[in-house]
């Protein structure tokens, strides 16, 4: 028997291990979509904190930020999409409790991901030119193209700097034990740009499957992330709840409505939702989801 | 419904949609990027009558190749739009986006990111989004379902959007493509040519007075001489809108219609 790449394999509770205090994470999916919840839940319940999380924000950011988990938060948006506002992120920003933020327009974060994923300091780019990013983000500079326009004028753009980041989380539908993985719904997001713009990648997956099984019934353009760029994988059915996991199943409206009434409400409501969802592991947590489904019955 | 037209008169809605879809008339072959219930019927809109060489999304990842009602499913595919080409399409500019407005000052500037101070805002809103790179790479207009002072400010709170003044102070790398084309409103329609690339009044719709404009902008519009009363569909326009693009009238939800005129 001839040896392969390394098992990967890793339990949710393994990757929070490999965290640290003030560490830089990126957080993939996109807003309510796909993003890697059972992972951001074991955050919640880990002592970790002072966190720098960089993501084009949902319910993750929402999450971590009521839990104070948050020291810098690098965003363009946090949106639950049908609920526009995040009542969790709102709350933090009203209160002034997340000590450090840079607003980037969220082409510049791409950019930036891009920056770090080609070990380049900054990537020039027209957003951000003349709105209040560069305001309120003074430490972002201009750089002065070398080359002559048409006009013989030389631009003026935007050095957008590297995002880099120590760890990055993304949720994929299925994934091999050395990591590699596809996505089955609509969009890529950004997820692969994650990977490469971190130290390490860890990637959850609703379903690990051997090798072959990754193209057995999808086409090879789907395999997104290479074993190169992946640290960890962890098995995590219903991982990305409640937010999207298309085609495994769609954005948990209905719990999604009782997180933003509970988030957006008083103290006592958030405790009572925080009890019974979040006050125990990911397989209570499920189990609690389960029940709540249940109800509605 | 109530709101239908009553005694020969057009909704307000299908007037609002018909002044979306004059924006999008001139566009040609691009990405017609709405953000909102009316601006994706306008846009629809237009691609049926006026600009049939329009692309449009399902506002998710797909280029359409018809024309479905709003948020219908299931059509003909021609296309792939994830997020990252998206970005790869505003940089390339062939895309028109309407977006929304929390708030629009005299310069045309918008604001989509908080209310009050950045760095601690009395309101939290959704965040600058794309509108910075949307406004200094492809045209982009707006779509305000409510006029009122308080979305008409004299300078707004933080510029998510570039106006052409900011962006031509910012430089050619701004300016080049700043390109704010069209505000449609429930009241008016309005672009950013004015004196000194302030907002400018092009018509208002009809049933509103020009004083009603006025008093609901909470800044010196730049109005000419002559105002023209914004068109109303024609015949053909809005059996479309009525029986094709929504016939469930989602559209009055946005733009209910004036209680004078819903008499």
């Amino acid at each position: 028997m001839s040896n392969g790449p390394r098992d990967k394999r890793m339990s949710i509770d393994d990757v929070v291990a490999e965290l640290r205090d003030g560490m830089t994470i990126g957080i993939g999916g996109w807003g309510p979509r796909r993003k890697p919840m059972a992972l951001v839940r074991a955050i919640l319940r880990s002592d970790l904190e002072d966190l720098t999380i960089v993501s084009w924000g949902g319910a993750d950011v929402g999450l971590l930020a009521r839990a104070g988990k948050i020291r810098k938060l690098v965003f363009a948006f946090v949106s639950l999409d049908s609920v526009p506002l995040e009542p969790n992120f709102q709350r933090a920003r009203q209160a002034g409790t997340i000590p450090e933020l840079v607003e980037l327009d969220e082409g510049m974060f791409q950019t930036g991901l891009r920056a770090a994923a080609q070990r380049l300091p900054f990537l020039p780019m027209r957003a951000g030119l003349g709105s209040d990013v560069l305001v309120n983000q003074p430490w972002i500079s201009t750089i002065t193209s070398p080359y002559a326009a048409a006009d013989g004028a030389h631009e003026e753009l935007v050095a957008v700097p590297a995002l880099h980041l120590d760890v990055a989380l993304v949720h994929l539908n299925r994934a091999d034990k050395h990591g590699n993985a596809t996505y089955l719904g609509p969009d890529p997001y950004f997820d692969d740009l994650f990977c490469m713009a971190a130290d390490r990648a860890f990637v959850s997956v609703e379903q690990v499957v051997d090798t072959a099984g990754l193209t057995v019934d999808t086409p090879v353009q789907r395999l997104l992330l290479s074993r190169m760029m992946v640290s960890g994988v962890v098995e995590a059915p219903n991982g990305a709840h409640f937010t999207t996991c298309t085609p495994d199943y769609e954005r948990d409206e209905r719990f999604q409505r009782a997180y933003a009434a509970a988030a957006g409400g008083s103290d006592e409501e958030w405790a009572t939702f925080e009890q019974r969802f979040l006050s125990g592991d990911e397989d209570a947590y499920q189990a609690a989801v389960a029940a709540f489904a249940e109800e509605s019955k | 419904m109530s709101t239908e037209s009553t005694t020969g008169t057009v909704s307000r809605a299908d007037v609002c949609a018909a002044a979306i879809a004059d924006a999008f008339r001139d566009d040609g072959e691009i990405f017609a990027s709405p953000m909102g219930m009316l601006p994706m019927l306008g846009v629809r809109l237009a691609k049926l009558t006026s600009n049939p060489d329009l692309v449009i999304s399902d506002g998710e990842s797909l280029f359409l190749a018809g024309v479905p009602p709003l948020f219908a499913t299931g059509d003909v595919v021609e296309g792939w739009i994830p997020f990252r080409k998206v970005f790869d399409v505003v940089a390339y500019g062939k895309r028109h986006v309407m977006m929304g407005a929390t708030q629009v000052d005299r310069h045309g500037n918008q604001n989509i990111s908080a209310i009050g101070d950045w760095s601690r805002p009395k309101r939290q809103l959704l965040g600058s989004r794309g509108a910075p790179g949307n406004t200094v790479n492809n045209r982009t207009s707006y779509w305000v379902p409510k006029h009122s002072t308080r979305v008409f400010v004299e300078a707004v709170d933080i510029v998510s959007g570039v106006g052409p003044k900011r962006a031509k102070e910012a430089g050619p790398g701004a300016a080049t493509y700043n390109d704010i084309h069209r505000i449609v409103t429930n009241l008016a329609v309005l672009d950013v040519r004015g004196a000194d690339d302030t907002v400018r009044l092009l018509s208002v719709h009809p049933g509103v007075g020009l004083d009603e404009v006025r008093a609901a902008t909470g800044f010196e519009l730049d109005v000419p001489a002559d105002v023209p009363v914004t068109r109303e569909p024609t015949a053909e326009e809005q059996v479309i809108i009525r029986e094709v693009l929504d016939p469930k009238g989602l559209r009055f939800k946005e733009v209910p219609q004036p209680e004078e005129q819903a008499r």
